[in-house]
């Protein structure tokens, strides 16, 4: 009960670490004596033992795979796990998924149409998201649902919507207890955290193959895979939301004798609330895009059809679910994020505040504004009492009821009318926008290419075909030594221990040559991630105007699934490496760019007054006291950005990135390609895990 | 109520009372590194001692202060009084109910019924309103709803913020969220009300306000009180009697004039000698023996009676005036007598 857990002890500043300034100096020339001798050894080996694999080839390892994948398909049915406890499971996903689909999407036998017809779809989700969002969040949700089905969507966007809804509907029943527990128990945290950790670092599309071997490829693998990734941000933001209720307030309540449970519920639960329905969020929005990635093991959906708009070149087939996945992205972050507006009841939620949430040791950015700024200040009161407001909403449920009704027996409402016919709208079509796209990329790609054409060759040439020849046509043995000595240097023997692992596992799947391009390209993402998220960043951090202005495009350009990114990346810059390169650094840049601006912001106004006052000009402002301040922040954007961008090298392997991310791609579409394309996920996890290590280490010895 | 109360026996019984942070703090106090300086003990062993050997007494209706710098131990001192810290060694009774000895249910009781704590950041909930705040003890206890929204307006009224119960605390200043700080604790009808720093994130005026507050809350519900303060003028102004701490162990206790007159060593000479005192000081510290110069028909004085009270009818006479207590002739004090203590205040001023 009322034991006080003591905290370690603090050390006074004294005894903090002594961190030797010559230290710093000497990385500096050890990383370029590692450069020089890497240089040498290039020059005189190059291009012997590379380990480099044909596509077609693969070893022992691969092929021992692909007779595990065989015995489960062969066995799995009668072995008690994968048959009784995956299998029961994956029934479960499937039999709930069937039946809402049947409910609102397909035909629900022997009814040509299902149960609910689009009318009743739309008329009972403005309903709910009226009652739980407010009256904006629900015009957004009914121009959205109408948008899916003017442009002939209907059906596919009710199946991402479906599996994404489900599976956050599971992360919320697992993951809030869990999280909770977390928040109490300290050796629960403890346990937990480091697997929640490794779940994070891993790109999402490593995910796919294993849980296809797991649970068959379809429905019920969808929603597995997507409840396991978008499960993680929603336990650590329920864990925080507890924990940072003030020790204060604990401190009082317990002093007034309430026992552990009247605390939780009545005390932690209620000013975590809002915390919490920010992991709902977050945990949503992670879920649709892993739903949307779900594609490559037959989930149903939006998916699928960008995909085969991608594989078929088609820019603009592909881009009309891809603008509905926005739409939907959209649309279910306004809805949650108006939904948690709501639930602070007049009180403020002095629990959010503080440097944002930690993620796989990741910054998952400041939490949106909304959550911590104006807690509890100026809130608008109901114009309503609580008896008006359920009063009117039961009032309203008789149109719904009616909507819906009628939707089950009138045709016209009950699957959404083909609009290809109809003045205006037919220009809404899904095919003749899709039309409309490609006339504007045919248009466009000409107008600008000279402006593509030269930065994708600039960067290849300056930048990409050198590092790559360096990190893939280095004998194994070289690398291997180069990244043990840089992660010694720049981190010291944790990281060095890490990379070895890292290295034999990489080695082990055969795959390393594969894995040095895979390196090359998520190293040259990172670095123009940087570029551009200083240059934005730091103009953000110094003018607030550049930032109210900003911001909001990176919080839009954040809330689209990655996988969508591809599709202008390919429009502009076609086939191959390089759009990967791009679409990665749009995915990565936004929220490193926040991560930049947010660190510089951070530094103390005392000190910039103070450097003014002793007439420093701006630029030395910004080299001399700004960013060297952030330091911390920019390591973390670093981090950050290393593993956006590895998850994004990753995907654009199907856009003509090639390595890695296609071996895994192949292991989808050639069967015998199975067992190796799950040895390249488990060279990409490596390969994340090393990077992560690396640059946490990184950051906890020169971010101070 | 408790029988125990009727006795004559102390409201709150401290005795030998030990707290070292750390994870083997059981271990250390029963070896000899217990009896090290703090800090030595830290460098040795990375424990804390926050209270070390704490015995004292509290009559019932007192207000008994709690003093000392910033990290003296005075917060974990009345942390350890309803265990919300756990002691690591000694006793407190509380009218003769020893807490320390008791089971969890036991010990929630006495918190939910017993003692009530008003905290320095006021420890409102930020999702009620005040009213429910100050109804939120009764709840816990599980009073029923009407009852428990008579009682809060009850004591929104006793605390004078009739008409602000609607608000959420931080729709309120600092000052007014503390009274109703104040009016959760008295909701309660505890025994004793233990006060940890209340006023110390107010501002001087309204400091001033809820001290007065108190005095007078003191008068009317006349309850037991511990109070917490680094501010010997707060201390010196509310406090029946004093303890003055200094890294966790006692240094002095005693009434105000006490400890102004007669500080018990440098640390608390230090503390009282800002001072004003001839505003503290009774007649008492300063009278001479009485050696036969006083006039039979010199003004009387009563040995407790303040310095300033007295000053204007000694400064006013010609001559020793007579001291006495209890209606015997105890000593003398004059001009000069009188004299010695404003100016040397005016001089170190
Ligand atoms: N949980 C803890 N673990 C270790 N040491 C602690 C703990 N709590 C308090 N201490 C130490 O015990 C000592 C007394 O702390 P305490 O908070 O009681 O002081 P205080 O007199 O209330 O000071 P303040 O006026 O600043 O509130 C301090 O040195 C503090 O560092
Ligand atoms: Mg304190």
């Amino acid at each position: 009960m009322s034991v006080v857990a003591a905290p370690p002890v603090v050390s006074s500043k004294e005894e903090q670490p002594y961190v030797d300034p010559e230290r710093n100096r000497h990385t500096g020339y050890k990383l370029l004596a590692i450069l020089m001798v890497w240089l040498v050894l290039w020059l005189a080996l190059r291009g012997h033992q590379t380990r480099e694999l044909g596509l077609q080839d693969k070893t022992g390892f691969h092929d021992w795979l692909n007779e595990v994948r065989d015995w489960v398909q062969l066995h799995g049915a009668d072995n008690w796990f994968f048959g009784g406890v995956l299998g029961g499971i994956a029934d479960f996903f499937n039999a709930v998924f069937e039946f809402i689909q049947k409910l609102v999407s397909v035909g629900a036998f022997p009814r040509p149409v299902p149960e609910i017809g689009w009318l009743g779809v739309v008329a009972l989700a403005t309903w709910a998201t009226y009652a739980a969002a407010g009256l904006r969040a629900t015009l957004l949700v009914v121009f959205s649902l109408l948008a899916f089905g003017v442009t002939g969507l209907w059906s596919p966007s009710m199946d991402t919507l479906i599996i994404t809804l489900f599976s956050v509907l599971l992360c919320i029943i697992v993951g809030l207890p869990v999280g909770v527990l977390m928040a109490r128990r300290d050796r629960v945290s403890a346990a937990i955290t480091p697997l929640l950790d490794a779940m994070q670092t891993m790109p999402s599309f490593v995910y796919l193959l294993p849980m296809a071997l797991f649970f068959g490829i379809g429905a019920a693998c969808a929603v597995a895979i997507t409840v396991v990734y978008a499960l993680p941000p929603l336990i650590r933001i329920t864990e925080h939301g507890i924990r940072s209720v003030p020790e204060t307030t604990v401190e009082a309540a317990r002093s007034m004798g309430m026992t552990q449970r009247q605390l939780l519920w009545q005390v932690q639960l209620p000013m975590a609330r809002r915390t919490i329905v920010v992991g709902i969020n977050q945990s949503t929005m992670a879920a649709l895009s892993m739903a949307v990635i779900a594609a490559f093991v037959a989930g149903p959906g939006l998916g699928p059809l960008v995909n085969s708009g991608l594989q078929n070149q088609n820019v603009g087939v592909a881009a009309v679910p891809g603008l509905a996945i926005v739409l939907m992205a959209i649309m279910l972050d306004r809805t949650t994020t108006a939904a948690s507006e709501r639930t602070s009841k007049g009180g403020g939620i002095a629990s959010v505040s503080g440097p944002g949430v930690m993620l796989a040791g990741v910054v998952l950015e400041r939490l949106p504004r909304w959550a911590t700024e104006d807690a509890g200040k100026g809130e608008k009161r109901p114009r309503l009492t609580a008896a008006g407001r359920s009063s009117l909403l039961a009032v309203l449920l008789i149109p719904v009821l009616v909507a819906v009704w009628l939707s089950r027996y009138t045709l016209s409402l009950a699957e959404f009318p083909d609009v290809s016919n109809t003045p205006v709208l037919k220009y809404l079509d899904g095919a003749s926008l899709a039309q409309d796209i490609n006339d504007f990329t045919d248009w466009l790609v000409p107008a600008v290419d000279t402006f593509t054409l030269a930065l994708k060759d600039d960067v290849s040439n300056w930048l990409l075909n050198p590092l790559q020849s360096l990190l893939a046509d280095s004998p194994w043995w070289v690398m291997a030594g180069v990244l043990i000595a840089f992660a010694w240097t720049v981190g010291g023997w944790r990281p060095a221990v890490v990379t070895v692992l890292c290295e034999a596992v990489i080695f082990g799947t055969g795959l390393w040559n594969d894995s040095m391009v895979t390196l090359t390209m998520t190293i040259v993402a990172t670095l123009l991630t940087m570029l551009v998220a200083l240059v934005i960043g730091v103009a953000m951090g110094r003018n607030r105007r550049v930032d109210v202005i900003t911001r909001p495009f990176l919080d839009a350009f954040q809330t689209i699934p990655p996988f969508v990114y591809l599709v202008p990346a390919l429009a502009l810059f076609g086939v191959g490496r390089f759009t990967a390169i791009v679409a990665a650094i749009a995915y990565a840049a936004p929220i490193a760019t926040k991560l930049v601006a947010d660190g510089i912001r951070g530094v103390s106004p005392t000190t910039v007054e103070a450097a003014r006052a002793s007439g420093s000009t701006a630029w030395q402002m910004i080299t001399k006291v700004q960013l060297p301040m952030a330091r911390q922040a920019l390591v973390l954007a670093t981090n950050q950005g290393l593993l956006y961008v590895l998850s994004m090298v990753v995907i654009g392997g199907t856009v003509g990135g090639g390595s890695l991310g296609y071996i895994v791609y192949s292991g989808f579409t050639q069967d015998p390609l199975f067992g190796k394309g799950l040895a390249a996920g488990i060279a990409i996890t490596a390969i994340g895990i090393m990077l992560d290590r690396i640059a946490r280490s990184a950051a906890a010895r020169h971010g101070r | 109520m408790t029988q125990t109360q009727n006795g004559s026996g102390p409201a709150l019984h401290v005795e030998g009372l030990w707290k070292i942070f750390g994870p083997n703090g059981d271990k250390i106090i029963k070896s000899a590194d217990a009896q090290l300086p703090r800090k030595e003990l830290q460098e040795k062993t990375g424990h804390v001692v926050g209270i070390r050997d704490v015995s004292f007494d509290v009559a019932p209706g007192e207000v008994f202060v709690v003093m000392g710098l910033s990290g003296s131990g005075k917060s974990t001192l009345v942390r350890l009084l309803t265990r919300l810290i756990e002691p690591t060694a000694g006793k407190v009774e509380l009218y003769g109910e020893d807490i320390t000895a008791m089971n969890d249910k036991a010990l929630l009781e006495t918190r939910r019924t017993k003692v009530s704590m008003v905290f320095q950041h006021f420890g409102l909930l930020p999702h009620r309103k005040v009213i429910d705040n100050i109804a939120f003890g009764l709840e816990v206890r599980g009073e029923g709803r009407g009852a428990r929204r008579n009682r809060a307006q009850e004591m929104v009224d006793l605390v004078g913020l009739s008409g602000y119960e609607n608000n959420y605390p931080d729709q309120l200043s600092g000052g007014k969220q503390q009274r109703f700080g104040l009016a959760r604790a008295l909701a309660a009808d505890p025994e004793v009300l233990m006060f940890d720093e209340p006023f110390s994130a107010l501002d001087p005026l309204i400091r001033r306000d809820m001290q007065n507050e108190v005095i007078r809350l003191h008068k009317e519900v006349g309850k037991t009180m511990v109070f917490i303060t680094h501010d010997l003028s707060e201390a010196l102004k509310l406090g029946d009697r004093i303890l003055i701490m200094r890294d966790g162990e006692i240094v002095q206790i005693g009434a105000p004039d006490e400890v102004v007159g007669a500080p018990a060593d440098d640390y608390v000479r230090d503390f009282t000698s800002e001072v004003p005192k001839s505003h503290v000081l009774t007649l008492k510290w300063v009278m001479r023996d009485p050696d036969g110069t006083e006039a039979t028909d010199a003004p009387v004085l009563q040995a407790d009676q303040i310095v300033r009270d007295a000053a204007r009818v000694v400064l006013d006479y010609d001559g020793p005036c007579r001291v006495e207590r209890g209606g015997d002739l105890v000593g003398i004090v004059d001009d000069e007598d009188i004299l010695r203590v404003v100016v040397a205040e005016e001089a170190s001023a």
